[in-house]
């Protein structure tokens, strides 16, 4: 059925409760629209989504969604990946989500290498909690909580990324529909952890960081003579103080994902036995 | 009392303790020989005392008890440790050349066997063999035919080529002989008889993991931690035959969050952790519930709070599994009760976490992961395995579980509480779970009306499986009684051996041992057919003591051991005894 699906077969019929404007809208519309593309359906697509804005994904999306506990969405992901390869797993996340809370499954989620995508919608801000400073925040942005900025630096998820091992880093822009529905695309279709960190603007509590600044200032990286797969290029690029990229900043071609590496082919939700599987009597017998 | 022995082997972390009592203990089970044993072990990789014991007989043994017969002590300290236990005509082996063993001091009326263990091993090829020279040594100090360890050796170090198998062979043939030639004016006492039989013997981490395979268990994510590593361990490398995935997960937070995944994907799914990890998993526990996600969390408990005693026997985490989580979560709490139900009880936590789509805890304990135990291969007969995946729709019958524009209801509002899953693939059963109150759909909802539904189906469920399936507790001893002994987890064989040493006083009991903790047993006619009831467990509070005079309005008498080990047979015999008449007690003491 795949080759009639649309990416409105993506939709559910909750409506957002996003705020007018919310760049999650644009995020999600690019998340639908390269799963259809990529030839996926909602019945072969599973969502983890995390918790905050980005969170509400899963109940937006139709497709077989799980929606986590805060910052562990990403090892959920992994597990529906290696139970199931036939799968199309997709990971959403915020920047608290996936930097804060969840920094450790981050950094572990792309030594794993699964092959599945993470997209975050990163927007420097905690939205749902009201506007507090968020991992990405920078450090003199004033929030209720940290009325003087933070005053430490803000994370650097492509860095970390990059540092950790990463076969796909890639950033994109939430209201630049077709660019970021390409580098969604391209994450599903690398052959491991596809990273995406998505600027999906909040209009309601960053001021800072918004449509027109990001419009702005990042530099993409498909209008360059840029080779993604050099990875002293990009380790010059995600450490580039002065200015933000869009686009792949690193792939690994040779990438081979945890299903080839630990040879997991099978949809492990099929038993075909009623008792117990042939050949236990040899678990038993190893006793002796 | 069958006529049991007891042997140990006692030294330094590091000195090969663990693998030189594995090989007399599979020895003697490769002779038709009942053991039982138990590990007395520090938390380090080198140093600190550790002992290996072994408790065997012809007959069934059960638990540990206050006796050795037989010690070989590679330290001083492992005879100071082991004083109490030893007795008139007990037999240790040491090794007199070996520095710290100079100047030993054998007890009055033990026989000391001084043997060189080290230059011995050297002669038969190596020095790192003088533990299999000192298990030589007690073969001939119990009249134990040597070919038996022959076999042992062979399943030990086979793989390694045959000559170490030569070598370690002769090793053993060394220490015999020494035994013989030196202390050849020595009757021993001992005479340890074999039989036809062939027993298996294992621990309750492995039997738990070999429960898991049989059950179809799929996929285990875990984080190391002691005492529950070993199920990992097992897994790793055997699940793989039969499909399946063990991950090594970055902490417990993800080894229960790619379990979760993997179970919502299908799969049978499980992780095993100790106390301080179901801490960190509880989180997630209550995402596992409301998603109505099958999933199977083992807790190998050991001594709390916090770090603790992680080398240590307690039964503490009782509370935690029935009650930990924020809201109110339906859930199952299985305890095996010995080594061969820990297989069973997988097995069936298996199932009915499948069939009523909920966490499943198997609530075990370091005394019985780390006890080796025989047994009949039949105790783990795999024909007598049954699967039930529970309400598992597919293409052909989704269509009776989806609303009229075609959502697939996975929380749809059925009468017995368990409602229809849909495997992700399976066409026309999208649909998102949440840990949010949601709808039939498994979509977000506050409403007020539809919370109470959701919450009084989750909950539905327990009350099912209160009718549907058999929560009956073991039953020993004389059930007329008017003495009723409640307890749960590992403390049934040691129970059940302890009713002999109170038979010869007397004394007699009805046992009641509790595998199903939630939903559990109501006791309530039998707490009232009795006049003394008495709780055993290890812990300090009481905890499952509090929780069945909750049940039955009913105060009971308790006996805790909370010091890190487990009970022995003789001395709960004892501390029954007092409880049961206090009194008299008194008078003996005075």
């Amino acid at each position: 059925m795949s080759s009639q699906v649309r990416f409105t077969d993506f939709k559910s019929d909750k409506q957002p409760t996003w705020c007018p404007g919310c760049g999650d809208f644009g995020t999600m519309n690019g998340m639908m629209k390269a799963l259809a593309e990529t030839g996926n359906d909602p019945d072969n697509t599973f969502v983890v989504a995390g918790i905050g804005c980005s969170g509400k994904i899963g109940t937006y999306m139709h497709s077989y969604a799980i929606h986590g506990v805060h910052g562990r969405a990403l090892p959920v992901g992994a597990g529906v990946k290696m139970a199931n390869p036939d799968l199309e797993v997709m990971v959403a996340g915020g920047d608290g989500d996936g930097y804060s809370i969840g920094a450790g499954h981050f950094v572990h989620a792309v030594r794993r290498n699964v092959d599945m995508s993470y997209v975050v919608m990163d927007n420097r801000i905690y939205g749902l909690t009201k506007g507090q400073a968020s991992p990405t925040s920078r450090e003199d942005f004033e929030t209720s909580t940290t009325p003087e900025g933070p005053q430490q630096p803000p994370v650097n998820p492509l860095a970390l990324a990059l540092a950790s091992g990463a076969t796909f880093i890639a950033q994109s822009f939430s209201s630049d529909a077709l660019r970021h529905q390409e580098i969604v695309r391209q994450a599903i279709e690398h052959d491991g952890f596809g990273f995406v960190n998505v600027f999906s603007p909040c209009v309601t509590f960053n001021d800072v960081d918004t449509y027109d600044y990001f419009r702005d200032s990042l530099v993409d990286l498909g209008e360059e003579d840029y080779d993604p797969t050099d990875r002293e290029a990009a380790k010059e690029k995600v450490l580039d103080a002065d200015k933000e990229y869009m686009g792949v900043l690193y792939q690994d071609e040779e990438s081979q994902s945890y299903e080839q590496t630990h040879g997991l082919d099978s949809n492990m939700s099929d038993i075909d036995h009623e008792g117990a599987p042939e050949g236990a009597m040899d678990l038993v017998r190893e006793f002796y | 009392m069958p006529a049991d022995f007891n042997w140990a082997i006692g030294g330094e972390a590091g000195d090969g303790i663990d693998s030189t009592g594995k090989i007399f203990a599979q020895a003697l089970s490769r002779a038709g020989r009942h053991v039982f044993t138990s590990k007395d072990f520090a938390s380090r990789i080198r140093g600190g005392y550790t002992a290996y014991k072994v408790r065997t007989s012809t007959e069934k043994v059960r638990s540990v008890v206050d006796r050795l017969d037989v010690l070989v002590a590679l330290t001083p300290r492992t005879i100071e440790e082991n004083l109490d236990e030893l007795h008139e005509g007990s037999v240790i082996i040491y090794d007199g050349e070996r520095t710290t063993m100079a100047d030993v001091e054998i007890p009055d009326g033990m026989i000391g066997l001084d043997v060189p263990l080290k230059s011995l091993a050297e002669d038969a090829g190596g020095a790192i063999m003088r533990n299999v020279v000192a298990l030589g040594a007690a073969c001939e100090a119990t009249n134990f035919d040597i070919e038996h360890l022959d076999s042992s050796l062979k399943k030990r170090f086979g793989d390694k080529g045959q000559a170490l198998v030569d070598n370690n062979k002769q090793a053993a043939r060394l220490g015999q002989e020494y035994v013989q030639e030196e202390y050849s004016d020595i009757e021993f006492d001992y005479d340890l008889e074999t039989t036809d039989n062939d027993y298996v013997l294992l621990n309750g981490d492995e039997a738990i993991g070999m429960g898991a395979i049989a059950a179809g268990c799929k996929y285990y994510a875990g984080y190391p931690i002691t005492p529950a590593t070993d199920v990992m361990t097992y897994l790793k490398g055997r699940i793989e035959n039969f499909g399946g995935h063990v991950v090594q997960a970055e902490d417990e937070l993800a080894a229960i969050n790619l379990a979760l995944g993997a179970a919502r994907a299908g799969a049978r799914s499980m992780t095993a952790t100790s106390g301080p990890g179901i801490d960190l998993m509880t989180e997630t526990f209550g995402l596992v519930a409301t998603s109505e996600t099958p999933l199977v969390i083992v807790d190998v408990m050991r001594s709390g709070p916090s770090t603790g005693m992680p080398t240590k026997q307690e039964q503490g985490d009782l509370n935690m599994m029935l009650y930990g989580g924020h809201g109110e979560i339906p859930r199952f709490v299985v305890a095996p009760t010995t080594v061969d139900e820990c297989f069973w009880k997988t097995v069936e936590a298996f199932n009915l976490a499948e069939k009523y789509q909920t966490p499943v805890y198997l609530a075990a304990d370091l005394a019985m992961a780390v006890t080796e135990q025989t047994f009949e291969p039949d105790a783990f007969d795999m024909d007598a395995v049954e699967i039930d995946r529970g309400k598992v729709v597919d293409e052909d019958t989704i269509e009776d579980h989806q609303t009229e524009s075609g959502g697939f209801k996975p929380h749809e509002l059925t009468e017995d509480g368990v409602s229809p899953r849909a495997f992700p693939g399976t066409e026309g059963g999208a649909h998102m779970s949440t840990g949010l109150e949601h709808d039939e759909q498994g979509r977000r909802t506050e409403d007020t009306e539809m919370r109470v539904k959701q919450v009084d189906k989750r909950n539905r469920k327990v009350e099912t499986a209160r009718e549907r399936e058999d929560f009956s507790p073991r039953e020993f001893g004389n059930p007329e009684s008017d003495n009723l002994v409640v307890t749960w987890g590992s403390n049934e064989g040691t129970l059940v051996e302890a009713l002999e040493f109170l038979e010869e006083e007397d004394i007699d009991v009805r046992i009641l041992s509790v595998p199903y903790l939630f939903p559990r047993p109501d006791l309530t006619e039998e707490f009232e057919a009795a006049d003394e009831v008495v709780v055993v467990e290890c812990n300090a509070t009481g905890q499952f003591a509090d929780v069945v005079e909750h049940d039955t309005l009913q105060r009971v008498k308790r006996v805790n051991k909370y010091n890190g080990v487990q009970f022995k047979a003789d001395e709960l015999a004892d501390d029954i005894k007092e409880t049961l008449a206090p009194d008299e007690g008194q008078e003996v003491e005075a």
